[in-house]
């Protein structure tokens, strides 16, 4: 367990060559891939996660931790039996039709990806029709949806409403996030959460998927 | 000399969307008097947060801040015919913000601008999104100011913007942004650049500190306009002594205005 702690340590403080000797010296000790995984690694990220939340931690230091973190998980992928890799469940990621801002949505791929959900990253100006696709095609259990631009958000609304509309709502959770979204604005326009920055976004989609 | 466009009056700040929501002209007036008094060059005016009262919200907007100051005001809005309403209510020959090379949004803009007298704030964005390299911000630059001549747009009255972007992300952002300005500078020589400053610092803390030695450094590769807060006493003192500093300002009569008047005090 130690050694798990020690893992951990070293992945919230971005040390990427130290993280890889740590993971390999623990699985020489007979510690599962999955376990490093589970409770040394995400265990990390999720305290990554609330550092940046409240403000400790700073977006350059949280890439550092996801690219350390990134760099080990190619190591235990091989070991992992399978599905093993991807327990915390699927996530639909995009940013709205029209805008083209992708830096925090990016942040949250990352985070998401680091708390071991199959993330499937649309990208930016992504078309309702194109969330209402790839949710048909992915069943996703969390839908993310961004906007930087005021006057993208009623974009948001639009795509909300079009999933609605072709009854893909049932079994969905809708994140919503943004600089200029809040929490009213979330429930005005039906989303299930509201996340405001990417830290949360990620504890949010586990406490839904829980 | 320096353009700085006051950013403050805009419905995306809490205490402005307030404001406007009551009809407090008394704190949209005040603002404004302490921006022009700081030493602001244009006035942004931006209604748009309250989706469905753009135009009202615009409208009132422009009334009151043309009241409390004689500056020239800078119209922030996508929807063009919000800007459509809002030029004819201006008494100076006002500038534009933006107009940028996303499809959806050039054809409009371009229309629109056909034949009015005013300013124009480009950005370096297409439709495929936030520029990656100096080349792609030049390039965009370049095709905007062809654009812009070709309805008869002086240079002198287009301000290129080169979308600024986080060093948080990508260390290498704040060097793009710098040569991007150099380039477009040298290469289209006549126009003007401007950007949103404090891009630069998200993500980390501090940020005034970061917007600050910035702007400095962006203003020694040419840089010669931001849309900046103007009641930032400190980061309008680095504005003039940068402007200054990079062989701007004659005779260093600005910066020495600036001493007396206090606004600039080591």
């Amino acid at each position: 367990m130690s050694d798990l702690q020690n893992i951990t340590q070293t992945l919230i403080s971005g040390d990427g060559a130290a993280l890889r000797g740590l993971v390999e010296e623990a699985l020489g000790a007979g510690v599962s891939a999955g376990e490093i995984l589970q409770d040394g690694l995400i265990a990390g990220m999720d305290i990554v996660g609330e550092r940046m939340e409240s403000g400790e931690m700073f977006i350059p230091e949280v890439l550092m931790a996801a690219q350390a973190m990134g760099e080990s998980v190619e190591i235990l992928k091989p070991l992992l039996a399978e599905g093993e890799s991807s327990t915390a469940g699927k996530v639909i990621l995009g940013t709205v039709k029209g805008d083209l801002h992708d830096i925090g949505k990016n942040l949250v791929v990352m985070m998401m990806e680091s708390a071991g959900f199959d993330v499937i990253d649309l990208g930016v100006d992504v078309d309702p029709e194109k969330f209402v696709e790839a949710i048909k095609e992915n069943k996703p259990d969390i839908v993310g949806i961004s906007a930087l631009l005021t006057t993208t958000m009623p974009m948001m609304k639009k795509s909300i409403d079009s999933i609605e509309e072709s009854g893909l709502r049932n079994n969905l959770k809708i994140i919503v996030g943004g600089a200029p979204v809040n929490q009213a604005f979330a429930d005005e326009i039906g989303a299930d959460g509201y996340a405001p920055d990417a830290g949360a976004a990620s504890k949010m989609a586990k406490a839904m998927y829980a | 000399m320096f353009t700085v466009i006051g950013e403050r009056i805009n419905t995306t700040l809490k205490k402005v969307k307030a404001a406007v929501e009551v009809r407090d002209d008394g704190y949209i007036r005040e603002d404004v008097r302490k921006q022009t008094e700081a030493g602001a060059t244009y006035i942004d005016v931006n209604g748009g947060a309250r989706i469905g009262h753009e135009e009202e919200d615009m409208r009132w907007l422009l009334e009151v801040v043309q009241e409390a100051t004689e500056l020239p005001l800078c119209l922030d809005s996508p929807d063009p015919a919000v800007l459509e309403m809002a030029y004819g209510l201006v008494k100076k020959k006002p500038m534009i913000n933006s107009i940028s090379l996303e499809k959806d949004r050039f054809e409009p803009m371009i229309n629109y601008l056909q034949g009015k007298e005013c300013r124009i704030i480009a950005l370096c964005m297409d439709d495929s999104g936030m520029p990656k390299t100096v080349d792609d911000i030049v390039s965009r630059a370049v095709s905007l100011v062809a654009e812009l001549e070709k309805i008869g747009f002086a240079r002198d009255d287009i301000f290129i913007d080169p979308l600024i972007q986080p060093m948080s992300v990508d260390v290498t952002n704040g060097q793009t942004a710098m040569e991007a300005i150099k380039r477009i500078m040298t290469e289209l020589e006549g126009v003007h650049t401007t950007g949103g400053l404090s891009n630069i610092s998200y993500g980390l803390p501090q940020r005034r500190i970061i917007n600050r030695c910035f702007l400095a450094m962006m203003i020694s590769h040419g840089f010669d306009s931001a849309i900046m807060d103007p009641l930032d006493r400190d980061i309008m003192a680095m504005t003039v002594t940068a402007d200054m500093l990079a062989g701007n300002d004659q005779f260093c009569m600005n910066y020495i205005k600036a001493v007396r008047a206090e606004k600039i005090v080591a």
